[in-house]
């Protein structure tokens, strides 16, 4: 049973729809087996009481002349050995008199002329009690359990008064061939029937399924595999499988888009843990840095002029600027005081990249819509914008192109910068940028790192695309308009 | 449907059998007064008898045809076998020929009696009643002997019964009143053994053909029966099944065989003619085949005195 109820519905469906066919094409033919057999039933006793009725009424002048041989050969005219029909032949055709005794039979050694037929036992005892119950004229239908016969009684009768009876015994056995027959044939029937009905059945049942199936592969395929699942061809009918599959990648749009939010948060956590990290480090470092440089300055200034500290002292000086530096690189810091941005600002960026792309052959395009000056620090956006522009020359394919657009609108200026060049891997994506993250040989790999810096101090959003031919980083950044 | 008709026939009593139903149109073509009742058997022929039927209306079946009447002293059911017969004895007589059947042999006889037909194949005890209305025109030749008998025959399957006086109390089938093998005898066998004919048997009826006591002992339907030795024996050579299952317990004496009569008056020419075709059949190569058909060697011309016995019983069986 619990294997049954696990089995798919590609199967239970079209199994469940053989049952209906074979359940109802098995009723229908034991009804029509049963209508049959009430209809032959009926034809045979009709056919038994016409004929006892015939012979009742021809046997009388026999009976009133007492001429047996007449009597005998019109019973036995009635027999035909070889008829079509066996059971429409009477076994026993007895004709008896008012004392219930043999005048004639079709049988004479089983019942001798002047016999009691009650001699013989069984049923044949009984008949005597059923002729004299009701009227005397009519006939009777005798169907003893115990009896292989069955017995239909006509009396004989003459001006009105009883002389005897024709009782006619029918084999109840000899009824069964006929029957079977007929079963027999009801059952080829209905496999003929069965045989044209399955196949259709079966494709009809397995193409109600379908679309459940589509659907449970589908969901299968959730949570590891959202992009197959939401492609998958899902019914489009408007019923409820339908309905079913409309909700099911109404579902998958929205787990796929929690999913890339999660995404995006633990690039976030993980950019500003690095942040807070190296905002520590580098105010760790720049205390005493600060504090080895105003020694050897003082010492520069003061010192005895020892030709072999002076050298190690500017070894010492220029191994420790370069750590400022990198410190400085690494903790973005913003002036409080800065210029505004303006559109010239775009102008000059183009110039101081404008070497760059040239030694590489790449076309830097500039679509900008920027007309007057933004409140935002001019220091800081000149730098996002060098930093995206030389990586986007750098990534650009030789001979390509690079192509800036600058836009503000409601309240938020609006970059983005796009090259040609190979796209990001997906698996670089989540640490692009994090700081000495770079898979380039040259450069600090700190120039994404400090974009992301100054967007996160000025409230901005960072997004990239990268796709094979294009690889946009985008960037907003709201400001307040002056009053 | 045949069969409901047939039965219904049957019920008016007239028709016993095919033989008879036949025998009847022929009648009806010559005798008018028994047009209402031609008309009545035609519609029962109608439906396939009347087929059967046609082929034995002889040509030239008018008034001056000869009227023969037969009876069951021998196999007269054999259709084809009677047209042939017919056939032969119309070129034989040079006119044409009707035989006359009938269901019991007391309207046969009645029919010659009263002159309706002119000659008949009746049994020996009729004839020793109405010897003084009849003529005798010749006697079969059984076995090279114009001699019969009669056979008291029991079902096959009782061992018991080996004389008549055991069947006393029995159901006992007789083939005709008129019948001396099938009554005659039985009936006089009795009384020479002291017995009253009337209650030795419990029961009795007539088959109205002796065939028919053979087939009525053989189902067991009687227990015993009475029957014309020489058809039993020409059964058993056409049906043996038939004679199978019957076993004979007495054979009576040597007794007149059946003989063909005339009418009284019967011109003496026709009388001579027809006794000359029958007594000129074995010299004739399609009258020696019939014969052979009827088992018979023969016909004499015979003497009344052949059926003294039979007249002797029937005096002893009246006296009674």
């Amino acid at each position: 049973m619990i294997a049954l109820a696990d089995l798919s519905l590609g199967l239970k469906i079209p199994l469940r729809v053989m049952a209906a066919v074979l359940g109802t094409a098995l009723a229908v033919t034991a009804a029509l087996v049963t209508r049959e057999y009430d209809e032959m039933s009926q034809n045979l006793e009709a056919h038994a009481k016409s004929l006892a009725r015939v012979m009742a009424n021809t046997l009388v002048a026999p009976m009133l002349h007492d001429d047996i041989w007449r009597a005998y050969e019109i019973i036995q005219s009635a027999r035909d050995p070889a008829a079509i029909a066996p059971e429409l032949q009477a076994d026993v055709v007895l004709v008896t008199d008012l004392e219930y005794r043999v005048f004639v039979s079709s049988r004479p050694r089983m019942f001798p002329i002047g016999s009691s037929p009650a001699s013989q036992g069984g049923a044949y005892g009984r008949l005597r009690a059923a002729m004299l119950e009701g009227q005397p004229t009519e006939q009777k239908v005798i169907d003893p359990a115990d009896s292989a016969y069955y017995f239909v009684m006509s009396p004989l009768v003459a001006d009105g008064v009883a002389l005897g009876h024709v009782v006619l015994g029918y084999s109840k056995i000899s009824f069964l061939p006929r029957f079977t027959g007929l079963v027999g044939r009801a059952a080829l029937v209905t496999l003929l029937v069965l045989i044209v009905i399955m196949p259709i059945a079966w494709v009809s049942a397995r193409r109600t399924g379908a679309p459940l199936l589509a659907l449970a592969d589908a969901m299968r395929r959730v949570p590891d595999e959202l992009e197959m699942a939401r492609l998958t061809e899902l019914p489009g009918s408007r019923d409820e499988i339908g309905q079913l599959g409309d909700a099911f990648v109404r579902m998958v749009g929205e787990l796929k888009h929690k999913q890339e939010l999660e995404g995006q948060m633990l690039v976030s956590e993980r950019l500003a843990a690095v942040g807070r990290l190296s905002a520590g480090i580098a105010h760790e470092i720049n205390n005493p840095l600060g504090g080895m440089l105003t020694a050897i300055k003082t010492w520069q200034r003061h010192g005895s002029g020892d030709p072999m500290s002076v050298q190690t002292l500017s070894l010492l000086e220029r191994g420790l600027d370069q750590i400022r530096h990198t410190v400085a690189a690494l903790l973005v810091e913003t002036k409080p005081k800065d210029r505004a941005f303006e559109p010239a600002d775009i102008d000059d960026l183009l110039i101081l990249v404008e070497a760059e792309a040239r030694a590489r052959s790449v076309r830097v395009a500039v679509d900008s819509s920027l007309t007057a000056s933004l409140p935002l620090p001019a220091t800081l956006l000149r730098q996002i914008l060098l930093n995206l522009l030389l990586n986007a020359v750098a990534a650009a394919e030789q001979g390509g192109m690079v192509q800036l657009n600058a836009g503000a609108k409601d309240g938020k200026l609006r970059l983005s910068v796009c090259n040609d060049g190979e796209h990001i891997p997906e698996d670089q994506m989540a640490y692009l940028f994090e700081p000495f993250a770079s898979g380039r040989e040259k450069g600090h790999g700190l120039g994404l790192w400090i974009v992301y810096q100054i967007v996160q101090q000025l409230n901005g959003g960072l997004s990239v695309e990268s796709e094979p031919g294009c690889t946009t980083f985008s960037i907003e950044i709201p400001y307040v308009e002056p009053v | 449907m045949l069969r409901c008709n047939l039965l219904r026939a049957r019920n008016t009593g007239e028709v016993a059998d095919h033989g008879a139903a036949f025998a009847f149109i022929i009648v009806g073509m010559n005798a008018e007064k028994h047009e209402s009742v031609l008309s009545r058997r035609r519609m029962f022929l109608q439906s396939a008898l009347v087929l059967a039927a046609m082929p034995l209306l002889p040509a030239g079946a008018e008034t001056g045809a000869l009227r023969i009447g037969l009876t069951p002293v021998f196999l007269d059911d054999q259709v084809s076998f009677l047209t042939r017969w017919r056939t032969w004895l119309e070129r034989r007589l040079k006119r044409s020929v009707v035989f006359v059947q009938r269901g019991s042999y007391r309207e046969v006889l009645d029919l010659i009696r009263g002159g309706k037909i002119d000659f008949a194949w009746i049994c020996g005890y009729p004839y020793v009643r109405y010897r003084h209305e009849l003529r005798l025109v010749a006697v079969p030749l059984w076995r090279g002997r114009p001699y019969y008998q009669s056979y008291l025959i029991v079902p096959a399957d009782d061992a018991k019964s080996n004389s008549l006086s055991d069947l006393r109390g029995k159901v006992f089938a007789y083939s005709d009143p008129d019948s001396n093998s099938g009554f005659l005898y039985p009936q006089y066998r009795l009384t020479t053994l002291g017995e009253n004919p009337t209650t030795f048997f419990s029961r009795s009826f007539f088959t109205w053909a002796h065939r028919k006591v053979v087939e009525a002992v053989g189902v067991g339907l009687a227990d015993g029966g009475a029957v014309d030795g020489y058809v039993w024996e020409t059964l058993a050579e056409f049906q043996p099944a038939l004679t199978r299952s019957t076993r004979i317990i007495e054979r009576s004496p040597d007794l007149g065989h059946p003989p063909f009569v005339a009418r009284l008056d019967i011109p003496a020419a026709e009388l001579q003619q027809f006794r000359a075709a029958l007594l000129g059949m074995p010299s004739d190569t399609e009258g020696a085949e019939l014969l052979r058909l009827l088992r018979l060697d023969g016909f004499v011309a015979g003497q009344p005195s052949l059926f003294d016995e039979i007249k002797r019983m029937a005096t002893r069986v009246r006296r009674t």
